[in-house]
């Protein structure tokens, strides 16, 4: 299962990863091989087999009451962030 | 619809997303209210801070399978939290946490009314939670977005319909109907100005009779009634020409410009987005079971249709005025208040309440909960007008001044003196009186012209300050003009 | 002093021998000194530790303090520590000073434990050698060309080296096991849900467990005992009762099932390393327990179900790594699309970059059904595999790596090679399985790790088997020459 240059050029762009032109050869190979890592799964009979999302098995989602139990900490929240202004945080404008 | 369309179908469905009224967000603890200044409720899981986790709200469950019950759907016993994955400023964690493959509420169905009158089944594919993403603010910042995240994490219901809506109008009724039944579950407050309901539509046209579906366009968030029916229309229109100039239509995301009245392509979202779903490790899956369905069975209040029906046999009312009565349960529960106070008069409480007192609150944007007018105040007056103490038309007059100075019927009529004339001889003296101040139209009538009656009704109301009863004027005029 | 167990420092404390201050003065010098050599620690929080060690040292005088206070320990940098940067071995994270701590470290320090700074790791957890961190490659205390293990490499040379009696770690495909091995001391990777995973920064979400490095199974029970339970921030932590660990140490093994995975002895497995293996098991063979062999005829797929169940979740746990709301941003983004690829592309180092590719393939259109699905698929046949084993046996037995540390940069050339350093432990993750690795000899002067998995919830159960085999043997007790 050999990766093409677009398709590691496409799946960097989903991932919103930049790579370097020179890098993409290397990201080529290397997804390659893991690929070919992964198509031994193909030989496992799963049928009829349901698949696992989590490992302990029977257990479901617990819910909570519904009530505030959190208050305004933006400033400390904030307090890591790249850009605010009044509050918001800022990115380069979208246009819509 | 204008006459070059009858060569096409219109197909359309809608998906709703309502905001559910917790009080809480649906995965983390902040509040949903609205209004608060940025980012004043967006937590730490409302934020995607590196380490959180989700944790569901169960009213936000509770809210769901009410909703599935009134439509009449299956619950799902098992279902599942997926993520939706891609990249925008108003989607901190750079997923949305939705339901994909196994939703909450499955396959189900709401009527809606037509303009003739009938009624029509509309299909609904599905309903599902998931949470809302944050605001993303373009104007005034210098060159830059602002992201204000306390919108994100509120939690949603997404109701995806059928594709059997055939017309705008069809549409609209069924977002009306929609709109309705979430404010009566009390499980959104139906604010479309505030975003807690919005709608997107998915538009398409075909030849008629044909039966695959077109390609369709997606118009998003439209935020009210009457611009649901506009974006359609313009759609259509625009899809038809398009068509018939050779053109094909594009599966592509519009937008409707209210100001100019038309849909435009987004520009940025076409690059087809791969969501990636796969189910949220974070999440386990929701079980819901027959002690929690029959909870929220139990506390379901009686629905519009079913309300409906009963104004209908209880209260004589036609299927259209009981439609009107139920569109919300505040106006229901209103006039219920004023029909039982003024029993044996349903339907004037009917025409009141649709009329001169809807027109009311319409002129100064109120609604029934408002208070302007309780219930008890309103039936006082219906009271007058049934045990014929004033006529329906100076009772108008007593509307006016209730509504103005807040005072209740009976007063109004005391101090203005306002109490109908229903003593015969009374009637019958300024009957008399009118005839002799006017000959010539007395000798006119009669002689033939019978168009002069009303004139006639006319004079008295005026020489009696309109307190005649216009029953027994009918019956004493027509006794005595003729001679 | 630094010779003490977790759980001699912390009855010395109560009993007044010493003071927390003097403790944690001794054992900051020690990382001091050390990390030029080894480079285990990321932060090193001096003033606000020993701040905590004068608070601690008012408790013990007064009769009060948890089961740990005053005892100084160290927190992987996955792990979210309010006021103190928090990295994941990460440029994306360099600048990120969390403002909460994560569950297991507010646990700990209820505690009464005191942190002494934040360790080292491969970035994001992803890694078996930690030569992935951003803050440069840690060393293995025995021998300083060697990698100490991943992603945990911090954690375990910290402890080996005796710089913290124990550390906090994470392991989603063998990261505490590994370097357990590779050093030469004792780690756990508890039940899946057994421990919180909020403000454990994630990687796999399905597979992460925080857990224990030291230098005994007696101080990782100990260690574990204050660290689990239920968490309500945590929708796939688990609500049942801690046992009391330390208690359930010196249960008799008369009786205990052993089972021998015969896949694991047809694998790539080093002779020498073997050796030492089947020496332990014939050890605790003559403690009481009987062995036996056992087939799980699917574990042998742990590492490709790994490789696509493991960067599927990161993909997306990643994602939140944007350049908006924290962490690194570039500098002048030209509009959004740029903000977002340059501040991620800068962030991130090559391993962490593969990975996330390999998950966004494996779960975009076209190939869900037959990676993803398929994998959990095969996750499911593998967990079926450990249940039937456990119908016969209590503690499945075995290596924990293929081979003792290797140098470092031998196996950077290739992601497969390196991925292969995790084929014993694996396994034990896709199934939530509660398993532990303990020193149990050396091959050339380097250390070699046996592993014991348990069925759900029976860290109990494995910790008693090691702590009986360290009653017998002193494997656990050394130290290399310098650190002494």
């Amino acid at each position: 299962m050999s990766l093409t240059r677009a398709q590691i050029e496409s799946i960097a762009h989903l991932a919103r990863l930049e790579l370097e032109p020179a890098e993409v050869p290397l990201y080529q190979e290397s997804l390659s091989r893991i690929l070919a890592l992964v198509g031994e799964l193909e030989r496992a009979d799963t049928g009829g087999v349901a698949p696992m999302a989590h490992p302990l098995p029977g257990l479901t989602q617990r819910l909570r009451p519904d009530a505030v139990t959190e208050e305004d900490r933006h400033e400390l929240y904030q307090a890591c962030a790249p850009q605010v202004a009044a509050g918001l945080y800022l990115v380069p404008k979208v246009i819509e | 619809m204008s006459t070059g369309e009858s060569a096409w179908e219109t197909v359309i469905g809608l998906e709703i997303h309502a905001q559910l009224a917790t009080r809480s967000k649906i995965f983390s603890g902040a509040a949903t209210a609205y209004g608060a200044p940025p980012n004043a409720q967006a937590s730490l899981v409302d934020l995607g801070f590196p380490g959180v986790l989700p944790v569901l709200n169960g009213e936000a469950v509770r809210m769901a399978v009410r909703f599935g019950l009134a439509i009449g759907a299956r619950i799902a016993r098992h279902s599942v939290f997926a993520r939706k994955n891609y990249f925008y400023p108003d989607l901190p964690k750079g997923y949305q946490i939705s339901q994909y493959e196994l939703p909450i509420v499955a396959q189900g169905a709401l009527d809606i009314v037509l303009e003739d009158g009938s009624t029509k089944r509309i299909g609904i594919t599905r309903a599902h939670l998931e949470e809302d993403a944050g605001k993303s603010l373009h104007e005034g910042l210098g060159g830059f977005t602002g992201v204000d995240l306390n919108r994100a994490g509120t939690p949603l219901i997404e109701i995806v319909s059928e594709p059997d809506l055939r017309s705008a109008k069809e549409a609209v009724a069924y977002m009306k109907k929609v709109h309705t039944l979430v404010r009566y579950l009390e499980i959104c407050d139906g604010n479309m100005q505030e975003g807690s309901f919005r709608c997107d539509a998915n538009v398409s046209v075909r030849p008629r009779g044909t039966a695959q579906l077109g390609t369709r366009a997606e118009i998003k968030n439209i935020n009210s009634f009457r611009y649901v029916e506009k974006a359609i229309q313009y759609e259509v229109a625009r899809q038809i020409e398009l068509i018939e100039s050779g053109g094909k239509v594009v599966q592509e995301t519009r937008l409707y410009d209210p100001d100019k009245g038309e849909t435009r392509s987004m520009r940025i979202k076409e690059e087809a987005n791969d969501y990636r779903y796969f189910p949220d490790p974070d999440l386990l899956p929701l079980a819901v079971d027959e002690d929690f369905i029959e909870a929220a069975r139990k506390a379901l209040p009686e629905l519009p249709d079913e309300k409906a029906a009963r104004f209908c046999s209880q209260y004589g009312l036609s299927a259209y005025d009981a439609g009107v009565l139920t569109a919300s349960r505040e106006l229901a529960d209103y006039y219920e208040e004023v029909a039982r106070a003024v029993p044996r008069e349903p339907k004037l409480a009917a025409n009141w309440v649709m009329g001169e007192l809807a027109a009311a609150l319409n002129k100064e944007s109120l609604d029934v909960g408002s208070g302007r007018m309780p219930a008890q105040r309103l039936a006082g007056l219906l009271a007058r007008i049934a045990d014929q103490t004033i006529s329906g038309k100076i009772a108008k007059e007593v509307f006016e001044a209730m509504w103005a100075g807040g005072q209740d019927a009976d007063a109004i009529i005391e101090s203005k003196g306002l109490k109908q004339i229903t003593d015969t001889a009374a009637i019958e003296r300024a009957i008399e009186e009118v005839m002799a101040s006017n000959p010539g139209q007395l000798a006119e009538y009669r002689a033939g012209k019978d168009k002069l009656f009303g004139f006639f009704v006319g004079q008295v109301m005026k020489a009696t300050q309109g307190k005649a009863n216009p029953a027994q004027l009918n019956e004493l005029l027509k006794k005595k003009l003729p001679g | 002093m630094h010779t003490h167990t977790l759980t001699e420092l912390a009855a010395g404390l109560r009993a007044g021998k010493f003071s927390s201050v003097e403790l944690v003065r001794a054992h900051l010098a020690r990382i001091e000194a050390s990390q030029p050599v080894l480079n285990a620690f990321i932060s090193i929080a001096a003033e606000q530790a020993l701040a905590a060690a004068a608070a601690a040292d008012r408790d013990l005088a007064a009769g009060r303090g948890g089961p740990l206070a005053g005892v100084p320990i160290a927190h992987k940098d996955l792990f979210c520590t309010a006021g103190m940067r928090t990295s994941c071995g990460s440029r994306m994270l360099d600048n990120f000073v969390s403002p909460y701590d994560a569950t297991v470290v507010a646990k700990l320090k209820s505690a009464g434990a005191i942190t002494l700074g934040k360790l080292n790791m491969d970035e994001f957890a992803m890694g078996s050698s930690n030569e992935t961190s951003h803050y440069g490659p840690v060393r293995n205390p025995w021998n300083t060309d060697y990698v100490p293990g991943g992603s945990s490499g911090g954690s375990a040379a910290a402890v080996a080296a005796r710089l913290v009696p124990a550390a906090t770690a994470t392991d989603t495909g063998g990261s505490i096991r590994q370097p357990a091995a590779l050093c030469g001391i004792t780690g756990i990777k508890p039940t899946y849900g057994r421990v919180s995973r909020y403000g454990m920064i994630a990687f796999a979400s399905s597979l992460d467990q925080g857990g224990v490095l030291a230098r005994s199974a007696q101080d990782a029970a100990l260690m574990l005992r204050e660290m689990a339970g239920f968490d309500p921030r945590d929708s796939t932590s688990v609500d049942t009762p801690v046992p009391d660990y330390v208690a359930a140490l010196d249960a008799p093994l008369a009786g205990v099932r052993i089972g021998i995975i015969r896949e694991f002895l047809d694998q790539g497995l080093d002779p020498e390393n073997e050796r030492r293996i089947r020496e332990a098991l014939s050890l605790l063979e003559r403690l009481g327990a009987s062995l036996r062999e056992v087939s799980l005829p699917n574990l042998p797929l742990s590492v490709p179900v790994y490789y696509v169940v493991a960067p599927a979740e990161c993909s997306s746990n990643l994602a939140r790594y944007d350049g908006v709301r924290f962490g690194h941003r570039c500098q002048d983004p030209r509009d959004l699309q740029d903000l977002y690829r340059r501040s991620r592309g800068e962030g991130f180092g090559a391993e962490v970059k593969r990975r996330i590719m390999t998950g966004t393939y494996v779960l975009s259109a076209g190939y869900y059904d037959a990676y993803y699905l398929k994998a959990q698929r095969v996750r499911q046949l593998i967990a079926a595999d450990f249940r039937r084993a456990f119908e016969e046996v209590d503690v499945l037995a075995g290596p924990t790596t293929p081979t003792a540390a290797f140098p470092l940069g031998a196996k950077t050339a290739d992601p497969i090679t390196m991925y292969l350093n995790d084929i014993y432990t694996i396994g034990a993750n896709l199934a939530g399985l509660p398993a532990l690795s303990a020193p149990c000899g050396f091959v050339h002067g380097l250390p070699v790790g046996l592993q014991l998995v348990g069925p759900h919830f029976a860290e109990a159960r494995i910790l008693n088997v090691a702590h009986r085999y360290q009653r017998e043997t002193d494997w656990h007790l050394r130290t290399p020459e310098r650190f002494a």
